[in-house]
């Protein structure tokens, strides 16, 4: 158990934001939940064209307001939902508190944004995308989702050499 | 009934998907204290397939194996989509973009992405593979670099008004705009 908090603290102090808060461990079934979570929101990615190459070249050329409604209107409903989470306290099904963790700024956030700024452009996929793209049977992306996986891998081998 | 399918098989707005996709981080949160964020999956094939003794990738993967499960669902949810809530009808594209794309030989907008860039042939080519082998290596270097992406940042990060996150959503649109309109047209040439 001790070594499960201490791998969770070497998560969090090496920059991913979204991991895992829970200090419970459940069954592998439990985590069907988020696999109906995932497939909603794989439908609405593909049904709303999120994964649209053409949506995202519109975005970048001020062509179109769909991709800023769907940004903006999505994180205007996550501000409203994490502030009613903390005003009143509300809990998980599990009866957790929820945890909230201050981001701490880096250099890697402006280099690393822009780059992949760059990537997203070409590609017109953010990660979320490639897998959706995938599963809409584009097979041709898991070459690029490898690649991404690639890009990881190398930003991991050589982390200590880069400015952060 | 059918008019109730062919309604949800047009392409859904903005107001409809993105307050939707707003609500996943309240619904991960609330379901077990996860925070939404896709690109971190990218640092766990990592770790759970070439964790090389690199640092960055020693940790308990299987602790976040429900982030795994999640993108699951999401390639399960394209799955659905492109099975039963398929659009018939083409893309609806910009006359200007329209116009723009024609000039490089992209005018196919039967499906989400054109396949005169993204389809097995192309990948053969330079503009090809630079596009989806070069584009795909970016995507990953870079959020991993700025610690989250489109989801982790823009959504989440901004979500908890997290500051270093609205520095690097600026950064994700700079790059994305600097590349559209100034070098993408010289790849789109190839």
């Amino acid at each position: 158990m001790q070594s499960t908090v201490d791998t969770d603290f070497e998560v969090r102090t090496q920059d991913t934001v979204c991991v895992n808060e829970s200090q419970l461990t459940h069954k592998w079934y439990h985590n069907i939940k988020y696999l109906v979570v995932g497939i909603l929101f794989g439908i609405v990615f593909v049904k709303a064209e999120i994964v649209s190459w053409f949506r995202i070249q519109e975005m970048f050329r001020f062509q179109s307001f769909h991709m800023y409604g769907v940004i903006g209107s999505a994180v205007v409903v996550g501000i409203i939902s994490v502030w009613l989470i903390r005003r009143f306290n509300i809990k998980t099904i599990y009866g957790e508190s929820v945890v909230f963790h201050k981001k701490q700024f880096n250099k890697g956030q402006i280099y690393g944004g822009l780059l992949f700024g760059l990537g997203w452009a070409v590609t017109g996929a953010c990660p979320g995308p490639l897998f959706a793209q995938i599963g809409t049977g584009a097979t041709v992306i898991i070459i690029m989702l490898l690649s991404a996986v690639a890009g990881t891998w190398v930003y991991g081998r050589f982390r200590d050499k880069l400015p952060h | 009934m059918n008019q109730f399918i062919e309604w949800i098989r047009q392409p859904w707005p903005w107001y409809v998907a993105g307050p939707l996709i707003g609500l996943t981080v309240p619904a991960l949160l609330l379901l077990g204290n996860k925070h939404f964020g896709i690109s971190a999956n990218l640092r766990h094939i990592c770790a759970m397939c070439l964790p090389a003794n690199i640092p960055f990738f020693q940790y308990n993967w299987r602790r976040e194996a429900w982030n795994l499960v999640f993108v699951a669902g999401i390639v399960l949810g394209g799955v659905l989509s492109a099975w039963l809530l398929a659009n018939p009808a083409p893309v609806q594209v910009d006359a200007a973009l329209a116009s723009e794309l024609a000039g490089y030989g992209i005018t196919n907008f039967d499906r989400l992405t054109p396949p005169e860039i993204f389809s097995w042939p192309q990948l053969f080519t330079a503009r090809g593979l630079l596009m989806m082998v070069g584009g795909g290596f970016l995507v990953g270097f870079g959020t991993r670099y700025a610690g989250g992406c489109t989801s982790g940042h823009a959504i989440t990060g901004l979500s908890m008004l997290q500051w270093p996150s609205l520095v690097a959503t600026v950064c994700f649109m700079v790059g994305g705009l600097a590349m559209a309109n100034l070098i993408l047209p010289f790849i789109l040439s190839l």
